[in-house]
C-alpha cells in the first residue's frame, strides 16, 4: 500500500468485448506524482485499461476511483469535471488534421476554457516551446510534421491545461531511438515539473526504465508484477523476464495463426 | 433449420442496427437543443454543405428541367397539349424532381464526405482525443453537419428550382419555339406556395438523412481503410434509399388532400 492516498485506485476491473475477457479483475494503485508505466504484450488489455479510467468504456465490474472518489458509470457534468483532470497522449498522436497545430494544442482552452484567441495562441506557442518546437510550427499543419514532431504537438496537448493526471498511450512507438529517447526526456520533464501523475503504457522497454517510477505488468487481463523500475532486473517473475529480454521462449505464448 | 437460423439472425441484426441507429438520431436531436454551441464548426458546415455543393445541384437540376421539357414536349404534342408544358415543368421541378435530385446528389457529395471524414477521425482515435479534451464528439462533430444540412438544403433546393424551371424555359423557348413571356405566365400563374413548400419540407428531410447516414457510419466505423470505405459506401447507399422512399411517404401525407 501507498504511504498517501492513491491518486488513481483500481480494484477488480472486469471489462469483456462479448466472449473476449479483456481485464480480468485487474487491481492498479499510483501515489499523487507518482509516474508509472504498465508494460504487456499486445493486446493484453493495456489501452482498454486507460479507456476504462477515462470512462470511453464502462468496466462491467470493479471500481475505479481518482482522488478517492468513485468514478464509473459518471454522467453528466460530473463526467465533465472528471475529465478536466485528464490529459492523454494518444499513441498514433490524434492530432485533429483540419486544424493548423497551435489549435490542436490550444484545443481544450478554446473550446472547453473558451479563452479568447489571442491568449490561447499565447499559451499554445509557450507550450510549444517547452516541447523544443518553434513558433512557426505552430501555422503548419499536423500533416506537414514529422513523427516525432507530432508526438511533441501531442505532448503540448496533453498538458496544455494543465492536467493532474496524463495518460501516454505508446509514446514512443514508431520514433527512431533518437527521437525516442527526445520524448522521453521530454515526458519527465513534464511529468517531474508540472507534478503530473503520469500512467503510461508501452511495449518499449527502454522507454519504460526512463519514465517509470513504478513498473507493473499486464498478462491475462490482470496485474501479475508491480514494483519499482530498478526491481526489474533483480525478479525471478518468469513472464517478466521474457518480457523485457524478449524471449520468444517461456511461459508467455504469443497467439500465431499458422497459413 | 440452418435457412430459419440465417433468417433469424439477419433480423435480430436488423433491429440491433436500428436501435443504435434511433439512440443516435436521438441523442443528435438532444445535443442539438442544449449548450454549449459550435457556432464556427457550423458556419464552415454550412459553408461546405451549403455553398460548396451549389454547383451540383444547379447543374443537376438545370439538365433535369431541360429533360423533362423535351419529354413533356414528346408527349404533349401528340394530344395537342405542349401548352402545359410550363406548368408541368414547374410542377414536377418543384414538387419532386427538384429536391430528389438534389436529395440523391447530396448524398452522394457530403454524405460520403462526412462519413469519410468522421470514419478517418475514429480509426485514428481522433473522435477519442475529443472525449479526452472535455469535447462531446455529438455535439462538435455531429450537431453541426445535422443543423447545417437540415437548414441549408431548402436554401439549396430552391435555387435548384429556379434553375431547374429556367433549364426548361431555355429548352421551351430555344428549341421548342415557345414565346418567352408566354412561357413565363404560364409558369407563375399556375405555380402555388404549397407546390414550393412541400418541396422545401423534402429538402429539409433529406438534408437530415444525408447528415444523420453520413455522421453514424463515419462514426461507427471500424478497422482502417477497408472500415472507412465500407462506412462510405453504407452512408451513401442508405442515405438514397431512405430519401426516395421518404419521398414517398411525404408526397403521400403533403398531397394527402
Amino acid at each position: 500500500m501507498h504511504r498517501n492516498a492513491p491518486k488513481i485506485a483500481l480494484e477488480g476491473v472486469i471489462k469483456s468485448f462479448g466472449s473476449k475477457h479483456v481485464l480480468r479483475g485487474l487491481d492498479l494503485e499510483i501515489a499523487p506524482q507518482e509516474s508509472v508505466v504498465v508494460i504487456g504484450g499486445s493486446g493484453t488489455g493495456k489501452s482498454v485499461l486507460l479507456k476504462s479510467i477515462l470512462g470511453i468504456l464502462t468496466p462491467e465490474q470493479g471500481s475505479i476511483k481518482i482522488n478517492g472518489q468513485e468514478t464509473t458509470n459518471l454522467s453528466g457534468r460530473a463526467y465533465d469535471d472528471h475529465l478536466a483532470k485528464f490529459g492523454m497522449l494518444f499513441q498514433g498522436s490524434a492530432l485533429f488534421d483540419s486544424l493548423p497545430v497551435w489549435q490542436n494544442v490550444a484545443f481544450k482552452l478554446l473550446q472547453v476554457q473558451r479563452m479568447n484567441r489571442k491568449d490561447a495562441k499565447a499559451r499554445a506557442l509557450d507550450t510549444l516551446a517547452q516541447v523544443g518546437l518553434t513558433p512557426d510550427v505552430g501555422e503548419l499543419s499536423p500533416s506537414e510534421l514529422s513523427g516525432g514532431m507530432q508526438k511533441r504537438v501531442a505532448l503540448a496537448r496533453a498538458i496544455v491545461a494543465d492536467p493532474e493526471i496524463v495518460f501516454f498511450d505508446e509514446p514512443t512507438t514508431g520514433l527512431d531511438p533518437i527521437m525516442a529517447d527526445v520524448i522521453n526526456d521530454l515526458i519527465v520533464k513534464c511529468v517531474k515539473d508540472r507534478g503530473i501523475t503520469a500512467l503510461s503504457i508501452t511495449h518499449d522497454m527502454a522507454s519504460a526504465r526512463k519514465i517509470a517510477d513504478r513498473i507493473a505488468m499486464l498478462y491475462d487481463g490482470k496485474i501479475i508484477w508491480e514494483g519499482a523500475t530498478k526491481e526489474i532486473d533483480h525478479t525471478d517473475n518468469p513472464y517478466l523476464n521474457q518480457f523485457i529480454h524478449g524471449r520468444a521462449d517461456g511461459p508467455i505464448k504469443m497467439q500465431v495463426h499458422r497459413l | 433449420m440452418k435457412f430459419l437460423a440465417l433468417v433469424g439472425r439477419t433480423f435480430l441484426r436488423f433491429l440491433e442496427a436500428t436501435g443504435r441507429f434511433s439512440l443516435f438520431a436521438w441523442y443528435t436531436l438532444r445535443h442539438t437543443f442544449s449548450l454549449p454551441v459550435y457556432w464556427r464548426q457550423i458556419g464552415r458546415q454550412a459553408v461546405d454543405i451549403g455553398y460548396y455543393s451549389l454547383p451540383v445541384v444547379g447543374l443537376t437540376t438545370l439538365f433535369t428541367g431541360m429533360a423533362l421539357a423535351l419529354q413533356m414536349n414528346a408527349g404533349f404534342s401528340r394530344f395537342d397539349a405542349a401548352n402545359a408544358i410550363p406548368t408541368v415543368v414547374a410542377l414536377g421541378i418543384t414538387r419532386e424532381l427538384g429536391p430528389v435530385m438534389a436529395g440523391l446528389m447530396v448524398a452522394g457529395r457530403i454524405g460520403a464526405a462526412i462519413a469519410a471524414e468522421l470514419g478517418t477521425m475514429r480509426v485514428t482515435e481522433q473522435i477519442d482525443a475529443l472525449v479526452t479534451l472535455s469535447v462531446n464528439p455529438y455535439k462538435y462533430l455531429v450537431v453541426p453537419r445535422f443543423l447545417a444540412a437540415t437548414l441549408l438544403m431548402p436554401l439549396l433546393v430552391l435555387i435548384g428550382d429556379i434553375v431547374g424551371i429556367f433549364g426548361g424555359f431555355l429548352v421551351s423557348v430555344y428549341m421548342l419555339d415557345f414565346n418567352a413571356s408566354h412561357y413565363i405566365t404560364q409558369t407563375w400563374e399556375y405555380l402555388e406556395v404549397h407546390d414550393v413548400t412541400s418541396g422545401l419540407w423534402k429538402a429539409s428531410a433529406f438534408g437530415m438523412i444525408v447528415a444523420l447516414m453520413g455522421c453514424y457510419n463515419g462514426f461507427n466505423s471500424k478497422g482502417g481503410a477497408q472500415g472507412v470505405g465500407a462506412a462510405t459506401t453504407n452512408a451513401v447507399v442508405s442515405a438514397c434509399i431512405l430519401i426516395l422512399i421518404t419521398n414517398y411517404l411525404l408526397t403521400g401525407i403533403l398531397f394527402a388532400s
